[in-house]
């Protein structure tokens, strides 16, 4: 990032707030660039996952290896569907609902640390940042029910919003004993402190922390509304939920947010509790910062993937029972506990 | 034992008991229509008789009581059977008998809707199977076969003035009795069409289901959605070419259809299968309940969100679907039996073959079984949900898996042993409390169980003819229609005239895969059924869902219809 600045400022001859715009901009570009991109490697990768954990091959056929442009074609076929708009739709609200949902998880990436120095927006309050723009996605969603005029999409909005507030949480209060340990809400000092192998990564620290890391696990299956905790489209209960009246490329937003949010909560897991880019052990040092950022956020990806397509759906009520009555006291024990030991073994600032 | 039972109502009701009768060793009563009920609550009451299976219309244009209501009665505990009948002109009432069983409600429904015999007292006599702007009663023999009629307006279920009664009670269950009075507006709730066109609702069906947020206050079926009056087409075909009509009721496993329809037939016509045939029959039927419990609990699973197991089960039902197909030259529409035996005989290699396919079977259950029987999350949501008692499955008319969920052990082919059942090894498994849970694992139990009756019967699977030597009953061999004259005969009469299956009356039924599948058949001695009604065994178990889903949430109402295996084909016929 700085030689960008430097490059912009000294060669381009650009002053600071020109260098300053064409970085963000570059910045932009590229988080769009690489989001829709992730979108559609795990599309493809959803599918072949499911068809691994489901005794089929998945798809075969497009583009010869393992139907590695089965997303592509997908995604040019989306673009070539009708866009419908039902008559009684609140039109405005109908269109804007996507555009909002994606606005959402795409301003969250801007502070993603993918390698040292490398981000997009290094915020001194990243981490709240990140919690509170994808929060966004709830607004969009509700929008997205309400604005369809349609019930099944009501009743998917409303499970939508009533689970993602929810589950907001417990996912920041998982969060808030590694907050204590690194003493900043940066995410790049978040993923420096835990430097110096696998056992310095938070989720090793103490127990507190390892029952925070699966806290934060459940809480961010739910936040990207995937299964076992799909409610707001819940297939078989709400024909699609919130989106049943979306086609084409307004749908395509929904299903792009979708992906570029499982991947968002998933490199927030490793850079809160897996060590962000470091490597799990010396020998593993050569490969870039960036690359082992990605492949842990990979794989809990396909963490994320297996559950999904392992678990029967919870009922709206248990998921409320989850989330209040188990996960929140649960997080509020690892707070004051991680505290407590932080005390005792002078860890504490 | 039934003739028991008669007497013993004779002596109660003297001359109120217009007439007996034994057809084919089915005992049935007359009695008037003002002594119905007192007939129906003696034989509930002091008789045992817990079950109301049918109630069948019957039109005879010429007598001066033209129609003609059976009951079919049943007692599991003492295992009898007694069919009530009762003769009515056009347009006299019949009392209901809806308050005395419940599966009487939707039963007579029916009746009235095909036949137009009023049911007096009946709390909701409207139309069925036809659409409600249906005019005429279809299964009157006046009524034109080819004549159609064009309908399209959709039924509203809760008016307003329903949805403000809801509202009421609603309001009053919510406010405390300290005074705070927390009112339900009529507007706070929500009425949404579960079907007929919804993924979880696996056939053209509709549930209306009136809302307070998820919770179900009242819910509302409707059915027909698929009705083609099979039983019209019945009286307008030959009785081998009802046949292939039969397999379109239970689609999921119509081998057993054919069989049991046979079977019926063949009762009618005082013949029985030879061992063989009845032995390939024990056979098909099985590996059709096999792949019939498969798609039930296969679905259900996908409606309770464990996509996976789909196919853990899934491709062992296409493994044995391809065993079908040899067999039979197709997949769902099998027409494979024949009435007085099969149409062909089991190809070479199908035993090993599907030893084979069982072998796998084990496996995906074992699969599916490990993945969701100590699921925290499965048992959440199955356990207590969608629960009906023992006495409440009775009452509603439940046989198959999901009156054997309620604990009881009633399976028809221990009951009334058919096919050579009685020399098979088996298991009747039972649930413990009616609900989701256990209509599942009863499926998956039974799955077991009929596995170990094919490979029994694939064992011990006599030699000798494949179907009866009676040339009036069975088309004669290829050879024959060419060589001889009396063979050209045969098969002449058989294909233009159809069997003539003498004059009279019988019930054959069967243990299908969800149930008692029964066929009442009356032949007047033509080529063709008189009269030809089947007892599809979801029908009164789809009655009682507007009562097993009221107070549960949307998900327990989609888990709840997934596990009861309502087949629209069988439902609406």
């Amino acid at each position: 990032m700085e030689a960008m600045y430097a490059f912009f400022m000294d060669k381009a001859g650009m002053g600071q707030a020109g260098a300053h715009v064409t970085v963000a901009a570059i910045m932009a570009t590229l988080m769009f660039i690489v989001m829709a991109l992730c979108a559609l490697v795990f599309t493809w990768m959803e599918r072949k996952v499911a068809a691994f954990l489901q005794s089929r091959w998945g798809p075969m056929r497009t583009g010869r290896w393992q139907g590695w442009a089965q997303a592509v074609a997908d995604m040019l076929k989306i673009l070539g569907k009708e866009d419908i708009i039902p008559a009684e739709a609140d039109k405005a609200l109908f269109i804007f609902a996507p555009l909002l949902v994606l606005l959402g998880s795409l301003l969250a990436w801007a502070a993603i640390p993918w390698a040292p120095g490398f981000v997009a927006a290094d915020l001194d309050l990243g981490l709240f940042y990140i919690f509170a723009v994808s929060s966004m996605v709830i607004i969009g969603i509700l929008m997205a029910g309400w604005a369809s005029n349609n019930k099944w999409a009501l009743y998917g909005a409303a499970r939508g919003a009533a689970q993602m507030v929810s589950y907001e949480i417990p996912l920041a209060l998982a969060a808030i004993p590694v907050v204590m340990y690194t003493g900043s809400l940066n995410t790049q000092d978040i993923v420096i402190a835990q430097q110096g192998g696998i056992w310095n990564w938070f989720i090793f620290r103490n127990p507190f922390l390892f029952v925070s890391f699966f806290l934060y696990f459940v809480a961010s299956i739910a936040e990207t509304n995937r299964g076992p905790f799909d409610m707001p489209e819940t297939e078989s209960e709400l024909v699609a939920g919130y989106h049943t009246e979306y086609t084409g490329m307004r749908f395509a937003f929904f299903f792009l947010s979708e992906y570029a949010n499982l991947f968002l909560v998933s490199m927030i897991a490793v850079l809160l509790f897996l060590g962000g880019w470091w490597a799990p052990i010396p020998g593993l040092d050569f490969l870039p910062a960036a690359l082992t950022f990605v492949i842990k956020g990979v794989l809990m990806v396909f963490l994320n993937m297996w559950v999904r397509w392992t678990l029967p759906r919870v009922r709206v009520d248990q998921l409320m029972h989850l989330c209040w009555k188990v996960m929140i006291p649960a997080a509020l024990i690892c707070t004051v506990g991680a505290g407590l030991w932080m005390m005792a073994s002078g860890a504490a600032g | 034992m039934s003739q028991k039972l008669v007497e013993r109502l004779q002596r109660e009701f003297g001359a109120d008991i217009l007439a007996t009768a034994t057809n084919h060793g089915d005992e049935s009563v007359t009695v008037a229509p003002e002594r119905l009920r007192d007939v129906l609550a003696h034989l509930r009451g002091k008789e045992g008789c817990e079950q109301l299976s049918d109630v069948v219309g019957v039109d005879f244009p010429g007598r001066d009581r033209r129609f003609q209501v059976v009951y079919l009665l049943r007692s599991w505990a003492k295992n009898h059977r007694l069919q009530v009948k009762v003769d009515v002109a056009e347009d006299e009432a019949v009392p209901t008998v809806s308050d005395l069983y419940r599966s009487a409600d939707w039963a007579e429904r029916e009746v009235w809707d095909l036949f137009g015999v009023p049911f007096s007292g009946h709390p909701d006599l409207r139309r069925i199977l036809c659409h409600h702007e249906f005019e005429g009663h279809a299964l009157r023999k006046d009524y034109p076969i080819e004549q159609g009629q064009e309908c399209s307006r959709p039924e509203k279920l809760f008016t307003d003035a329903d949805v403000a009664r809801a509202a009421q009670r609603a309001t009053a269950v919510v406010s405390d009795p300290g005074g705070v009075v927390d009112e339900v507006h009529p507007s706070d709730l929500l009425t949404v069409n579960i079907g007929p066109s919804h993924p979880a609702t696996h056939g053209a069906l509709r549930a209306e289901l009136l809302l307070d947020g998820e919770t179900i206050l009242e819910a509302r079926t409707e059915i027909g959605y698929i009705h083609r009056c099979f039983e019209k087409e019945a009286e307008d075909h030959t009785w081998a070419q009802v046949m292939p009509y039969t397999d379109r009721l239970n689609y999921c496993s119509a081998m057993l259809n054919n069989s049991i329809y046979a079977m019926a037939v063949e009762k009618l016509l005082g013949v029985e299968a030879t061992p063989r045939a009845q032995a390939i029959r024990v056979i098909v039927s099985e590996l059709s309940r096999i792949i019939d419990h498969l798609v039930c609990v296969c679905a259900n699973l996908v409606d309770i969100g464990a996509l996976t197991n789909y196919w853990y089960l899934y491709n062992v039902r296409e493994s044995i679907y391809e065993s079908l197909e040899k067999l039979c030259g197709s997949r769902l529409t099998t027409n494979y039996a024949r009435i007085g035996g099969m149409s062909h005989d089991l190809y070479d290699g199908f035993a090993a073959e599907i030893g084979h396919k069982l072998d796998q079977l084990l496996e995906g259950h074992s699969d599916v079984m490990k993945l969701v029987a100590r699921n925290r999350i499965f048992l959440d949501r199955t356990v207590g949900v969608g629960v009906i008692g023992r006495a409440d499955a009775l009452n509603w008319g439940y046989t198959g898996p999901c009156l054997r969920a309620t604990g009881l052990a009633y399976d028809l082919r221990r009951h009334a042993p058919y096919s050579g059942y009685e020399q098979y090894e088996f298991d009747v498994p039972t649930g413990e409390q009616g609900d989701t849970h256990d209509r599942i694992m009863v499926r998956m139990a039974e799955i077991i169980q009929s596995r170990s009756i094919v490979l029994q019967a694939l064992d011990k699977l006599p030699d000798g003819p494949l179907n009866i030597d009676d040339h009036r009953v069975v088309l004669p061999p290829k050879r024959t229609v060419y060589d001889t004259i009396e063979g050209v005969m045969n098969q002449f009469k058989l294909v233009y005239e159809g069997i003539r299956v003498p004059r009279g009356e019988a019930y054959g039924f069967g243990e299908g895969a969800n149930g008692e599948l029964g066929y009442w058949c009356i032949s007047d001695g033509s080529g063709r059924p008189y009269r030809m009604k089947v007892r599809p065994p979801c029908f009164p178990v789809f009655s009682s869902y507007a009562q097993l889903v009221q107070g549960g949430m949307i998900p327990d109402a989609i888990a709840t219809l997934g596990s009861l295996n309502i087949i629209a084909g069988e439902l609406d016929r």
